[in-house]
């Protein structure tokens, strides 16, 4: 559990487009790191690398390596179905499967590796939902389905089904740009606690959230259309907000552009 | 002209700010101009005008659909209607057919079993075919060959049923004799496959002919449950990869029960197509005397068959409205069928 990551020399393509170039970056365990930049920049690829969801869209491939605790998961060897597995996503909108029950949304991922034992799926459903700060709200209602919550409780809904497997690393794409401010606080409390047991990357285009959770903060930059998106620079939240050391970071923090 | 007008304009207007800037004055010069009358007057009117016209009929087209359904029905009551006074069996229960006019004697039940029966049995080999077609060509297939491959199942729907009543006689039935009389011999016992009323060798039989509509009912099938799984939306289908799902998991979990609706239509909407088709089943099924004993090596008729086997009699306005009450008792089947399909598919609105 709580793994950290290294990745290397990092680049990727749709096609022949060349979407990110060149990122060395490290993730450490138990920590929350933001990836903050203008739209376009890369940063949602970057984190889609990591799982290794980025190759699912046609076309896309990646070179580079992306080291979990040392392993890397571009290896030849490596399943990434095994590797989603290990790593967990939330996604920008609340994605619940509509046709199961709130608890087999939760116990989803658990099902696909194979439990079949009623008690332990029970257990470890209340468990996730409970870290997830869900449970209270839900418990009556297991058995109706996951649509029928509220946009906040899906989104900590996907969250819960994502901790249920006991994910090595918790990835985050802009998990609150779709909900109000009251379940953005929420998820924000929730990120807060999560990061005592997962390693946590985001994605975020909001920045004072990413001031507000973030432990490190990674800001992705791209020179012009067409051109690939580049890592300018990453150092410890407090400092990138308050004295970054690159000039574009200090004008895309202080709203100058983006 | 205007357009011209604006490309000498920014020379002026470019201190104010941009293209929108020009556009604004564009806008005010097109107003001063005195020839072209103000648009927006005229517009309207010739808008009111084209509106009523173009209600007017789309409402006309669609009260004469209604009133054109009804005459069918009227009509077609009225034919029935003294056949069935003069009838001296259970019109609904006899499995005799006796359209003679001097000694009317029908009962429309052992057609309607035949029918029933043929087209389920077709159902059954169709729907399970039609899933592995419709996943295929959108989950595993690639892009490239998936697009050609489904015209080609498309093209299945553009053959003749007399050409697939053909094949079936003159290849299908031939081809499967050793299997049909294997399949009589060694699983007998159970009924479905016990000795029919007609040569299972031969395979003039309900065998034969449910094989050919299964044929026939699989593009209907594949293209509508082809364009359902397509459009199972992104984020479910990446929220399963993400979860760590194979290929098949993530079809398990995300295609088919977000398609499921749309695939049960599919099939019913094919049933509908099945339990109607006449020219394919009048040529492959043999007429037999005795009545369908519920094997699949049984021969007989189906409602739209029979009806169309007698057609070259209907001198006799009985005799044909006794055909007609026939067409009746099919017209009803097809309209359940689909109310059957819309329940099922109103029913799952709330996973859309």
């Amino acid at each position: 559990m709580a793994k950290r990551i290294d990745i290397k020399d990092l680049n990727l393509f749709y096609g022949s487009f060349h979407a990110v170039d060149g990122v060395t970056l490290a993730v450490p365990p138990r920590n929350v790191t933001a990836f903050i930049g203008p739209s376009g920049c890369g940063k949602s690829t970057v984190l889609r690398s990591l799982n290794r969801m980025h190759e699912v869209i046609p076309g896309a491939r990646a070179e580079g390596q992306v080291l979990l605790d040392g392993e890397d998961i571009y290896s030849a060897a490596v399943d990434p179905v095994s590797v989603r597995r290990t790593i967990g996503m939330v996604f920008q909108r609340p994605n619940p499967f509509p046709t199961m029950s709130i608890r087999d949304n939760v116990v989803a991922g658990l099902r696909l590796a194979g439990v079949r034992d009623r008690k332990r799926l029970d257990e470890v459903a209340e468990r996730a939902l409970r870290g997830a700060n869900l449970w209270a709200e839900v418990k009556d209602r297991l058995g109706k389905p996951g649509g029928g919550l509220s946009g906040g409780q899906q989104q900590r809904l996907c969250i819960a089904r994502a901790i249920a497997v006991q994910p090595d690393v918790l990835l985050m794409d802009e998990p609150c740009s779709a909900l109000d401010p009251i379940s953005t606080l929420a998820i924000e409390d929730l990120i807060g606690e999560l990061k005592k047991d997962y390693t946590i990357v985001i994605v975020t285009h909001n920045m004072q959230q990413a001031a507000r959770v973030s432990d490190q903060t990674a800001f992705f930059n791209l020179a012009g259309v067409g051109q690939p998106g580049k890592l300018i620079e990453v150092d410890d939240t407090e400092k990138i907000f308050s004295n970054p050391s690159t000039k574009a970071t200090e004008d895309y923090i202080s709203g100058r552009f983006g | 002209m205007s357009d011209r007008s604006s490309l000498r304009r920014p020379a002026t207007t470019a201190t104010s700010g941009g293209p929108r800037g020009g556009g604004v004055t564009d806008d005010e010069q097109f107003a001063e101009a005195p020839i072209p009358s103000p648009p927006s007057q005229s517009a309207a009117k010739h808008g009111r005008l084209g509106d009523r016209v173009f209600a007017g009929f789309a409402t006309g087209a669609g009260v004469f659909m209604v009133v054109l359904i009804a005459a069918i029905g009227i009509f077609l009551l009225i034919q029935a209607i003294p056949p069935l006074a003069d009838n001296k069996a259970s019109f609904l229960f006899s499995r005799t057919w006796n359209a003679d006019p001097a000694d009317l004697n029908f009962g429309v039940l052992d057609l309607l079993l035949v029918t029933v029966f043929s087209s389920v049995f077709a159902l059954v080999i169709a729907m399970p075919v039609s899933l592995g077609i419709a996943l295929f060509l959108t989950q595993y297939a690639p892009r490239r060959a998936a697009r050609p491959l489904a015209y080609l199942v498309d093209l299945l729907a553009a053959v003749p049923s007399i050409i697939y009543g053909l094949w079936g006689l003159e290849v299908l039935a031939p081809a499967l004799s050793g299997f049909s009389v294997w399949l009589n011999e060694n699983l007998g016992w159970i009924p479905i496959f016990a000795d029919g009323n007609v040569s299972a060798q031969i395979g003039q039989t309900i065998f034969v002919a449910g094989i050919v509509l299964a044929v026939m009912l699989l593009p209907i099938i594949t293209a509508v449950s082809r364009e359902v799984f397509d459009r199972t939306p992104t984020p479910h289908l990446e929220g399963a990869i993400a979860l760590g799902a194979t290929k098949w998991e993530v079809i398990r979990t995300t295609v088919l029960p977000f398609g499921r609706p749309g695939y049960i239509s599919a099939s019913m909407l094919g049933l509908g197509r099945a339990l109607g088709e006449t020219i394919a089943l009048l040529i492959i099924l043999s007429t037999t005397t005795q009545f369908f004993g519920w094997s699949l090596f049984d021969g007989g008729d189906t409602i739209a068959s029979k009806i169309a086997r007698a057609s070259a009699e209907f001198n006799d306005p009985k005799a044909a409205g006794a055909y007609v009450a026939a067409g009746l008792v099919l017209f009803a089947l097809t309209f359940v069928v689909n109310a059957a399909a819309r329940a099922i598919v109103a029913g799952h609105k709330e996973y859309e």
